[in-house]
């Protein structure tokens, strides 16, 4: 066994993990009933199963041609905005309140993704 | 045939088949989705998987074009997913 061999059997072997990953994920967000439940399955699930299929590409191309590192690029964009797009999605439904409010935080303030008539009370020089 | 690229040839036709059949899903949830935030999470799981299908569409066709592709596809889709839940948040994007 080569390494030609070795290295097409790991890509196979990624491409296979990233495909049931992506499609695990994929069902996560079909099948769950809740909102905030719902948002775990495609941004971690999905985001791994497409970082295989990155590194499988990867793989296949150090074997089947020139090798290059160029999909390491949109794996660490991906692996780095998942989470940032997942917050945001999660304060969409802290703000349109499709899911459990937070509990409430002392001294009578509140959340600052649901304070929205403060934001607009702040007179208009003072901003920025 | 060898059997390692026997078993490539059957791992990239279940990937193209599995991403479809996630695309599909994403797109039942993009349809029914009872809240906001899920029709914002169903089309970032599409631009997501719309990139799978793109580096698997590269590794099929042995060629480097669609790099560039999946990279601004990938920046594309951060900033569209951002763009809706501000607009969601704020009523406006940039303030």
């Amino acid at each position: 066994m080569n390494w030609a061999e070795i290295g097409t059997y790991a890509a196979a072997i990624f491409l296979l993990v990233g495909a049931l990953f992506t499609l695990v994920g994929a069902i996560g967000l079909l099948r769950f009933n809740d909102a905030m439940t719902r948002l775990h399955a495609p941004t971690k699930v999905g985001t791994v199963g497409i970082g295989a299929l990155l590194l499988a590409s990867m793989t296949a191309s150090f074997v089947f041609g020139e090798g290059s590192f160029h999909e390491l690029l949109i794996m660490a964009f991906l692996f780095v905005t998942a989470p940032i797009s997942a917050n945001f999605m999660s304060k969409v439904n802290i703000h349109r309140k499709t899911c459990v409010p937070p509990p409430v935080p002392p001294h009578g303030e509140t959340w600052s993704t649901l304070v929205k008539d403060e934001i607009d009370q702040v007179p208009t020089g003072s901003q920025n | 045939m060898m059997p390692a690229d026997d078993l490539f040839s059957w791992a990239l036709a279940i990937a193209f088949a599995a991403i479809a059949i996630a695309q599909l899903l994403a797109m039942f949830r993009l349809v029914i989705g009872p809240g906001t935030a899920d029709r914002i999470l169903a089309l970032d799981t599409m631009v997501v998987n719309a990139i799978g299908v793109i580096v698997l569409l590269g590794i099929s066709q042995g060629t480097r074009l669609y790099f560039e592709v999946a990279l601004i596809i990938a920046m594309l889709g951060f900033v569209s997913t951002v763009a809706y839940a501000r607009f969601v948040l704020r009523g406006d994007i940039i303030e």
